[in-house]
């Protein structure tokens, strides 16, 4: 038998490598990742029995439990009472509920004219084939605007308890990117290289497509700020900044609502006033139809995965 | 086609959507920047709630304003009378009022990298405000709640120190307990009824109330439903038993943030459940329910045990917070009464709380800073003369809320009194509570008016006068003024607000 290649070139294929791993001669990761082993969870003596002064000093000095007889009583008094509020207020909704209409029954009275016109006729008016996205963006527009208001504003509530403002803490906070896992996983990466562009091409897929098949600009933005995540996580946040830093973000969520909020302005009053809407509704069925839904929803996608990549990274360090 | 709307009837959509965009810009805005813009934002929808409700007050009928192309059972639409243009033109202004007294303490307690963020809550705050104010349908009251909700737990936490971390906590899980309920009682609604539009559910539970008496069987879920929906609004705005967050949400806060919760967001949680009564249940079937006597009594119970907390209260601000208690009882006791003089009184006493008690705060705070920013009923005493105008402000606010003639406390006690006498049950408990009450309030608010002006010897404070901060002191002249105007002009507004209430239903 010939040697085709050389035992050096024959080092360097693929099935080399393979059966190298297959035998376990050689660990493909060694010396090629950082590896840390898992340290054991232990805690030190002296803060064991500084919780427990602390503690005892609550007890104490605070409740003073030796002598406060009232307030032990109280305490038991609450819970019992608690437990017993909890399971008269359940026992009364459940009872309650027995009261109300079986579901599905076709003479209930939420099968009303307001369900049937949605059904029957939203494909002509909203020109989305998705009922559901047409009633959300066209017909309850000015709910779905409250809504994204919501996330808006609670990405300002973690600023506000999680934003590093202090010039020290921020740079501490810069090195210390990350803290708890190891630099440069070779699985991670692998994986996140694979899969990111495809989340990617999903959550716009299902973005654009949120007036045709089930989807939109919620669930399509929440799945494209989990692919930024998973890519945070497995490069860093220093590759991150290059596409997505601080000021981008600010620029896209502005961007996004307030486009949202001018499309929906021009809607409300033109509808309002009876003047005639300009933006055409289109064929149903193609992916640029149904008149305002389309740009809406690009417009929640896009605030929607600014908002989750934003929640994770003030979690993770304080800043985006 | 709809016939044509003149351009007034815009504003109302106009101003919601403007503070929205408010909030979205200052996002990207420094702080100087977002401040400019909330002053601007607040003194063109000031403007613009003059003229929507002089347009309804001329026109003498409410009307409707279709958010979009769909008419109403199936779209949104916003529906404005005297009564939602007088409330946002109010409340605008107590913001407004409320920003401008509390800004130095704002740039003192706030870190500075935050003050943005800071007037995008406020901006939002209005925006909830003014829909859960306009909007005809309860889910969009439900979503407005929401942002209303968690932009309070921001105003609370936004000084960040352990006690205003721990009072947002609390807040947080109190109002999202009264949101859940009352989103229950929203579906349990919605699978009576099948509608969501207030003026639809009426028609049905109308429906639903007739046939009750002749044993229909969504009886006792109507029942469970007001309750739920009345609880759940009654914890946000903090009725007697559920206040449990409020003194520490008010009491360490940032100023201009208590004043606004105090006077604004439980103010708009008690308009959303006049128009539920109102709109949705209808005052007939929500007055034949048990639930209007809890609420009166619930009412009567906050009335004595708010002011008896107070009383022993030794931190100004958080008696300040106490005394809200009370007066929210004040309120959910003219509900009670279940009459339209006791809804009127309320109103008007909504309009007049909100006066007062925002004042109460941006005047305390003037003088525990001439008293080494301490808090202690003992360290203010003289501080009335080290600074004037705060001074002069506080024992304004502390007359009023006494009630003594000529401030806007004098009124709505005579108002719920007069309203007392016209119900046969409830006018001896009412009666007696509002003289104990009263004799409450006058302890805590002239023993702290007598103590601010005793005279002491150098106390080694400083003086100030009302040139050091302008801004200040106009904000605090401009508050003696309206509970000045709302105690003296007050005919014509309770006749406002009759007309109001007669549009609402």
């Amino acid at each position: 038998m010939s040697k085709l290649k050389s035992e050096k070139e024959y080092e360097k294929t693929m099935a080399f490598r393979f059966f190298r791993w297959l035998s376990g001669s050689k660990d493909p990761y060694i010396g090629e990742v950082e590896m840390k082993p898992q340290k054991e969870y232990r805690e030190e003596e002296a803060t064991i029995q500084e919780r427990m002064r602390e503690q005892q000093m609550i007890r104490d000095k605070v409740y003073d439990t030796e002598n406060n007889k009232w307030l032990l009583f109280f305490r038991r008094f609450y819970r019992f009472m608690a437990v017993i509020f909890c399971v008269i207020l359940g026992a009364m909704l459940i009872s309650t509920v027995s009261y109300l209409p079986p579901t599905g029954n076709a003479k209930n009275p939420d099968n009303n004219e307001v369900a049937k016109r949605y059904i029957e006729s939203g494909m002509q008016e909203t020109g989305a084939v998705n009922v559901v996205t047409g009633m959300i963006l066209t017909y309850r527009a000015f709910d779905t605007f409250g809504e994204t208001n919501v996330l808006f504003i609670a990405t300002c509530c973690v600023m506000i308890m999680l934003m590093a403002e202090d010039e020290e803490l921020k740079r501490r906070e810069l090195l210390n990117d990350r803290r708890f896992e190891p630099k440069n996983d070779a699985i991670l990466q692998g994986v996140a290289t694979l899969l990111v562009p495809i989340i990617f091409i999903f959550g716009i897929y299902i973005i654009l497509n949120g007036h045709l098949s089930p989807g939109g600009g919620f669930s399509g933005g929440a799945t494209i700020g989990a692919g930024l995540i998973l890519y945070v996580s497995a490069f860093g946040f220093k590759k991150t900044q290059r596409f997505f830093n601080e000021k981008i973000y600010k620029v896209a969520k502005v961007t996004a609502l307030c486009m949202y909020g001018l499309i929906g302005i021009y809607y409300y009053v033109t509808g309002a006033n009876g003047w005639e809407n300009h933006i055409p509704l289109g064929t149903a069925g193609h992916i640029v139809s149904a008149g305002i839904i389309f740009p809406i929803n690009i417009c929640v996608g896009i605030e929607v995965a600014c908002t989750m990549y934003a929640f994770y990274a003030l979690f993770r360090r304080g800043g985006l | 086609m709809r016939e044509q709307m003149e351009f007034v009837q815009n504003f109302p959509c106009f101003s919601i959507m403007l503070c929205m965009f408010a909030g979205i810009i200052s996002s990207a805005l420094k702080g100087k920047a977002a401040k400019m813009v909330n002053m601007a934002v607040l003194c063109i929808n000031i403007l613009m709630s003059a003229a929507v409700l002089l347009f309804a007050a001329y026109a003498g009928e409410f009307y409707v304003y279709v958010m979009g192309k769909f008419p109403a059972p199936w779209g949104n639409e916003l529906r404005v009378g005297v009564l939602e243009a007088g409330m946002a033109l109010f409340f605008c202004v107590i913001m407004l009022l409320s920003l401008m007294g509390g800004r130095h303490k704002l740039a003192q307690e706030v870190e500075a990298g935050k003050h943005g963020l800071y007037y995008i809550l406020t901006d939002l705050m209005l925006s909830s405000l003014l829909a859960l104010i306009y909007t005809n349908d309860l889910f969009t009251a439900y979503v407005f709640v929401e942002i209303n909700t968690i932009s309070a737990c921001g105003l609370i936490m936004i000084r960040q120190n352990g006690r205003t971390i721990e009072a947002a906590v609390r807040y947080m899980i109190m109002s999202l307990l009264g949101s859940g309920l009352f989103l229950i009682g929203l579906c349990m609604l919605y699978d009576m009824t099948g509608h969501l539009l207030m003026s639809n559910i009426r028609q049905e539970v109308a429906d639903i109330y007739a046939a009750s008496s002749a044993g229909g069987s969504f009886h006792v879920p109507l029942l469970v439903t007001i309750a739920l929906i009345s609880v759940g609004l009654a914890i946000k705005s903090a009725l007697f038993p559920f206040h449990a967050w409020l003194p520490d949400a008010y009491g360490y806060s940032t100023v201009s943030s208590a004043a606004i919760l105090s006077s604004l967001v439980s103010k708009g949680y008690i308009f959303l459940l006049f128009k539920i009564i109102y709109r949705v249940i209808g005052f007939d079937a929500f007055r034949s329910s048990k639930i209007i006597d809890v609420l009166f009594v619930f009412g009567l119970m906050g009335m004595v045990f708010g002011s008896l907390s107070a009383i022993k209260e030794n931190d100004v601000r958080r008696m300040i917070a106490f005394s809200s208690i009370a007066q929210i009882g004040y309120i959910y006791m003219g509900i009670g009464l279940g009459t339209q003089v006791g809804m009127v009184a309320s109103v008007f006493h909504v309009l007049s709380h909100a006066a007062t008690k925002s004042l109460l705060f941006i005047a305390a705070i003037g003088l525990t800073d001439v008293s080494g920013g301490s808090r202690k009923l003992i360290e203010l005493t003289g501080s009335g003369y080290r600074n004037k105008i705060a001074g002069a402000t506080f024992l304004v606010g502390a007359l009023s809320m006494v009630g003594v003639p000529m401030f806007s406390g004098f009124i709505s006690k005579l108002l719920f009194a007069q309203a007392a006498v016209q119900n046969d049950v409830k006018m001896l408990p009412t009666l007696i509570v509002l003289g104990i009450s009263t004799v409450l309030n006058a302890i805590y608010f002239m023993k702290t008016a007598i103590r601010i002006y005793t005279p002491v010897e150098d106390t080694g404070y400083p003086t100030v006068t009302w040139r050091q901060n302008k801004t200040y002191a106009a904000a605090l002249v401009c508050f003696m003024a309206l509970n000045v105007v709302l105690g003296v002009f007050s005919q014509p507004i309770v006749d406002l607000i009759g007309l109001g209430l007669d549009m609402f239903a």
